[in-house]
């Protein structure tokens, strides 16, 4: 499919969202928006932006809240702007091209027929090209810049028109419309991590500095009116370890402080959640180290495990209470870091570890969580 | 370790941090998997045996500068004071946080013609060049090691790479200067600001208006002039700054330094890993080998996670099975526990168990496809934490880890 080929005006229009901000549910006009069932917490966002420290699984998380976005049916665009091929490895399929294809179809019932995630590896190279061809009929000279190394250039020297052609890729599909209708239903895009989150998405002031006037401000001003719009949330993805919690907490107040201009703070989406067999009080004890240890002795014997079993006579119960004060450390740990995620006034979302290689099956379940907790 | 997969050859980092020779020693992987403590473990752990060390950290996590009792690390080495024992091997202990605008600045100021870095410092794309993220910490980070080195002040550094989105960046820094410097479109674009006449702009001269054409067009001309502007400032010390890439990565080729590669046992950690160490390879850079993070053990290996799980089963009648939601509390289970089983706790302890029994598997697995891919990798492994660590005792013990292997 060739992106941006369904427009013909020379400049994305601002304020097409203007009055309707919200759309309603039901009752609507337009008569593509389905009705669904119930609400989500982000009614109305139709791009999902998705950050998160390196390691956290920001790329699965955007994945599986494609996925869910689309289990209404419809179609649903997962972007990603770092050429890691992340979204190949993980529905796996072959190395994505600039393009959109479908590479995944949500979950659904016969009644409700679940919806398409499309894919897009967005580069800038091709961005670039794509941009002069669509507003200024430059194909030819978009390749002669690329082949002499204009992006790399740019790149190089003022990564914020880098930042602006991505950012600038995914406005332009979340707006993209034919007869009238979004193409997309909604947009999601793996984002760049935490650390560059706000200087990726303050594009217009980055610009700004570069470009007065011309074109390329011009541009930037537009994409930022599609960033700072009620229609784009910033999704945090971070699992419950300190410096991803640090680092999701320094991006949110980051992000506040840019919120004068709009920018719409999404949710923290806790990753790798993992419940505990303990209660309150047992982790406690297990986290001082005097846990109840004969208890734990009389239910390993009941179940057929005798102390002094293993190779070298080690006391089973010992080691497991062991295991068991390790892991309430953990847990306490995970406690403490999710009040200070609390703390942001964000709504929170938990997603389950999932313990299996990561495959479809495992993003189904993601992305069912998600519904679950009012997210899609 | 099974006996299927031949065990990699062991990582002995004492050794690599005993050996005078080692100078530099410089930790990469992806994004997340624990490089900068590695460094700073590493790092402390030379001092403390009796190396003169400095620790290069390009990552701004302020806990690493408070772990090592800073409370702040700007561009500019701060003693780590070290540990009575540790002091008593005579080794000392430096750390700084890459500073990349405040290194670029100092770049400039020192190389620029007089007169000239005023100007380039003030330039908008300047600006935005030397405080952006992408690039410039790569090569700001090769620039500061170069600087270290020459000083001469420590025998050891330790330096991390930037979380860049493809960790080999800093690689490619001194060489995408290089074609970035010799390319064509620089060319065209400083031949208009030039005084007198060049060979070269006769031939490109009509491509050169089509394309300053489309640049103005694009950019814009005001942009396009603030380029101009900026190039032909700093084309004076362009020269002196390619070099000194180039020193510094032949620097990194030569044997006083070693490349760490930092994966945890996870399938991409470890992809990217496999890929690093390729990478190296064709760069002729020295890898010393593989430092696994965040590997788990068990103090009960003799109890299978099949057993394990069977002994839980048989405690818990069946139809009663709990079901563990994942849930806000965390603990979403534990009641319903008590409910079920007469001996909650075993349960809860089996159960764990059977889980880190099952996790240790995979990592081994995903550990011997490494080795499989690179068998003469040596691996060192470091033992997961259960907390994160806080301060120098925490910083030790991922260093005792790291060399008990």
């Amino acid at each position: 499919m060739r992106a941006w080929s369904a427009r013909a005006a020379p400049a994305l229009p601002t304020g097409a969202f203007g009055a309707a901000r919200r759309p309603e549910r039901s009752g609507s006009d337009d008569s593509l928006v389905p009705v669904r069932a119930r609400d989500s917490d982000w009614e109305g966002v139709r791009l999902h932006v998705v950050t998160g420290k390196g390691g956290t699984g920001k790329t699965t998380v955007a994945g599986a809240l494609a996925l869910a976005l689309a289990s209404e049916g419809g179609r649903v665009l997962l972007m990603e702007v770092e050429g890691r091929q992340g979204i190949a490895q993980l529905f796996d399929c072959p190395p994505l091209p600039y393009g959109e294809r479908k590479v995944a179809v949500a979950p659904g019932t016969p009644a409700a027929p679940g919806g398409d995630v499309y894919a897009l590896a967005a580069d800038p190279e091709s961005a670039l090209v794509e941009y002069l061809e669509m507003f200024y009929s430059l194909r030819h000279a978009g390749r002669t810049l690329t082949r002499l190394g204009i992006v790399d250039f740019a790149t190089t020297i003022a990564p914020g028109l880098r930042d602006v052609l991505l950012t600038g890729k995914a406005a332009e599909a979340t707006r993209r419309r034919k007869s009238g209708h979004h193409i997309y239903d909604a947009v999601v895009m793996d984002a760049p991590p935490t650390g560059r989150i706000g200087r990726f998405l303050n594009v217009a002031s980055e610009v700004s500095g570069l470009a007065k006037m011309g074109p390329v401000r011009g541009h930037a001003d537009t994409v930022q009116s599609v960033i700072r719009s009620p229609e784009t949330a910033v999704h945090f993805v971070t699992v419950l370890e300190e410096m991803p919690v640090q680092e999701t907490l320094d991006g949110i107040a980051e992000l506040r402080g840019l919120a004068q201009g709009g920018l719409q703070l999404g949710a923290v989406m806790i990753n790798m959640v993992h419940p505990t067999g303990l209660t309150d009080d047992q982790l406690a004890a297990a986290a001082r180290g005097d846990l109840d240890r004969n208890e734990l002795s009389v239910g390993l014997k009941s179940a057929g495990i005798e102390n002094g079993t293993g190779a070298e006579g080690a006391d089973v119960a010992d080691a497991l209470a062991d295991e068991l004060g390790e892991h309430a450390t953990q847990v306490l740990g995970q406690r403490e870091h999710r009040r200070m995620l609390t703390r942001a006034g964000q709504p929170c979302y938990n997603l389950p570890l999932i313990t299996d290689r990561m495959d479809l099956a495992g993003l189904y379940r993601l992305a069912a969580a998600l519904r679950d907790q009012g997210a899609a | 370790m099974s006996e299927r997969t031949k065990a990699p050859p062991r990582l002995d980092a004492d050794r690599l941090l005993d050996d005078p020779r080692t100078r530099i020693i410089v930790c990469c992987g992806s994004g997340g998997v624990g490089k900068t403590t590695t460094a700073a473990a590493l790092g402390l752990r030379a001092a403390e045996r009796g190396r003169h060390v400095v620790v290069l950290t390009v990552d701004p996590a302020r806990r690493l500068a408070q772990s090592m009792g800073l409370s702040s690390l700007d561009n500019t080495p701060r003693p780590v004071p070290l540990a009575e024992a540790g002091a008593a091997a005579g080794g000392t202990l430096h750390a700084m946080m890459l500073d990349m605008k405040r290194t670029f600045d100092e770049i400039v100021e020192a190389h620029a013609e007089p007169g000239r870095s005023e100007q380039i410092l003030a330039n908008p794309f300047y600006q935005s060049l030397s405080s952006s993220f992408a690039g410039t910490q790569e090569y700001m980070a090769m620039e500061k090691l170069g600087q270290l080195r020459r000083s001469e002040r420590w025998d050891l550094i330790v330096v991390d790479t930037p979380p860049s989105r493809s960790a080999l960046d800093f690689l490619d820094a001194p060489q995408r200067l290089s074609r970035f410097l010799d390319g064509r479109l620089l060319k065209l674009l400083t031949a208009p600001t030039r005084t007198g006449g060049r060979a070269y702009l006769k031939v490109v001269n009509a491509g050169f208006s089509v394309i300053t054409g489309i640049l103005t067009k694009v950019l814009g001309a005001q942009m396009l002039r603030d380029v101009q502007t900026f190039i032909a400032a700093l084309d004076t010390m362009f020269g002196g700054f390619r070099e000194r890439a180039d020193d510094t990565y032949r620097l990194l080729q030569t044997p006083g330094t070693a490349f760490l590669v930092i994966a945890t046992p996870e399938p991409d950690a470890l992809r990217e890993a496999s890929y690093f160490v390729e990478r190296l390879s064709e760069d002729r850079m020295p890898l010393a080998g593989l430092v696994l993070n965040r590997v788990h053990r068990s103090p009960a290996t003799q109890l299978s996670a099949a057993r394990s799980l069977a002994a839980a089963e048989a405690l818990v009648p069946a139809g009663a099975a709990a079901e563990n939601a994942y849930s806000a509390g965390g603990n979403g289970g534990a009641g319903a526990l008590a409910d079920v089983t007469r001996y909650p706790l075993a349960v809860a302890a089996l159960r764990l168990h059977a889980e880190r029994m099952q996790l240790i598997a995979s990592e081994r697995r995903l550990a011997q496809g490494f080795t499989a891919a690179h068998p003469g990798v040596p691996v060192a492994r470091v033992i997961a934490q259960p907390e994160d660590v806080h301060d120098l005792a925490g910083l030790r013990v991922i260093g005792e880890s790291l060399s008990a292997d």
